[in-house]
């Protein structure tokens, strides 16, 4: 379960920038996912309330972004949207594919009181 | 850029001084307005529906935020007036940070201190029962002639497994991971640190056996290597594709047994290199020996690759 890992470093984000701005309370954290990532977002959704407990990200909604994942075909010179890896390319069938977004898992911003 | 829609007219009275750091920006609710009150004068009513729904695609927001913004929008009040009103003390602060931002920081120290010490070091992956530390103790026990070889243990619990590399007369060092599921990069300096020096020799990490997790965390290793036995099935690496993705190196292990398994080596192979075009591909027995020169002539080449890299870095 790294989705525990994650949840536990949003917070730590969180927890880092709240500080800065001499703030307590988060409303809400936005999350960016890309469908490539690592994490399931409903993982991440079923561990962040657990990971949050007793911090300043307790309560705050998590709203999560999911990006798709892209790639580049090298069979047809394409940029292509693929769900998942081992997908083969929409447009030509190949699997000569190179990810080129869709891996990340970025904390977007806070809304802070 | 509004942080809400993604529109290119937020007007930059929104910003404040302090928020020239590249990496947040910070203004409140009522700058929002002041970004979607971009009205002909006298003019009430909301913004383009257009825009409205671009920003709430984009990144929804919590029920009472949204419940606030729809009251705010057609009010129709000035910006001037609202500021100061005190109304809201929401602030937005845009952070665009990694989740695994701290991990590979960690992982570039990691991968620093190797370089320093000359070290190859790879960090091994697989499910449970692949055969892993039976492979390793077999590399170790003949590489460790021409070069000094370490290695680090990551498990659950038990020590069993670092026992069995220092059996086979290695250093080893043993991580607990106790509930976490894979190693992580403060993990491996630490336990580094544990080790002798290696200068100029080979560090192994037997990351925790699991096919998921351990992909995301980048230990400062020169590459990952994945390892899984015929017993587990051709399509392995469409099962698991994010293993197979980030190793250079798929290790094919107990091919001893393929007679009596009809295991479709092809497939395997193609399998993989639909989810890693550049995957290198050994077939191996850990329990007989075949394969294992093949092995060690890949190592070398990771060797003088790296080799080259620092000169090209030094230079
Ligand atoms: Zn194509």
């Amino acid at each position: 379960m790294h989705e525990m890992a994650i949840c536990l470093s949003i917070i730590q984000i969180v927890e880092e920038k709240v500080h800065e701005r001499s703030s307590s309370r988060v409303r809400s954290i936005c999350l960016e996912m890309g469908a490539l990532s690592h994490a399931a977002p409903e993982a991440i959704r079923f561990c962040f309330a657990a990971a949050a407990t007793r911090t300043v990200a307790e309560g705050a909604a998590l709203n999560i972004v999911e990006l798709p994942g892209v790639a580049w075909c090298m069979s047809c010179s394409k940029s292509v949207e693929i769900a998942r890896r081992g997908e083969c390319c929409p447009c030509c069938g190949s699997y000569h594919l190179q990810v080129t977004a869709g891996e990340q898992i970025r904390v977007k911003e806070l809304e802070i009181d | 850029m509004c942080t809400v829609c993604g529109c290119h007219d937020g007007t930059p009275s929104t910003k404040r001084a302090e928020e020239n750091d590249a990496e947040s920006h910070e203004r409140s609710i009522q700058g929002d307005r002041d970004c979607h009150s971009a009205l002909p004068p006298g003019d009430r009513r909301p913004p383009p529906s257009n825009h409205a729904d671009d920003s709430y695609n984009r990144c929804p927001r919590s029920a009472n935020y949204q419940a606030d913004n729809a009251q705010a929008l057609p009010s129709g009040l000035d910006p001037p007036d609202l500021r100061g009103c005190g109304r809201s003390r929401k602030r937005l602060v845009e952070i665009e940070r990694d989740i695994l931002d701290k991990n590979n920081g960690l992982a570039a120290n990691n991968r620093a201190l190797f370089a320093a010490d000359d070290l190859l070091v790879f960090n091994l992956l697989s499910s449970p029962g692949a055969g892993k530390t039976t492979l390793l103790v077999r590399a170790v026990s003949e590489l460790k002639c021409s070069r000094w070889v370490g290695v680090i243990e990551g498990d659950q619990q038990t020590s069993n497994d670092a026992r069995r590399i220092q059996a086979a007369g290695v250093p080893a060092v043993q991580i607990n991971t106790g509930k976490n599921c894979h190693l992580d990069a403060a993990m491996i300096g630490e336990a580094y640190r544990r080790l002798p020096l290696l200068s100029g020799g080979i560090l192994f990490i037997e990351n925790v056996g699991n096919l998921i997790c351990p992909a995301a965390f980048d230990l400062g290793e020169a590459c990952k290597i994945v390892v899984f036995s015929i017993t587990e099935g051709e399509d392995k690496p469409l099962k698991y594709p994010d293993v197979f993705a980030a190793s250079s190196l798929m290790v094919i292990n107990k091919i001893d047994l393929a007679s009596a398994l009809e295991f479709d080596l092809g497939k395997a192979i193609e399998y993989a290199r639909r989810v890693n075009p550049k995957i290198d591909v050994i077939v191996v027995s850990a329990r007989t020996g075949e394969g294992f020169a093949a092995l060690y002539a890949w190592i070398d080449r990771q060797a003088g690759r790296l080799r080259r890299a620092f000169q090209d870095a030094g230079r």
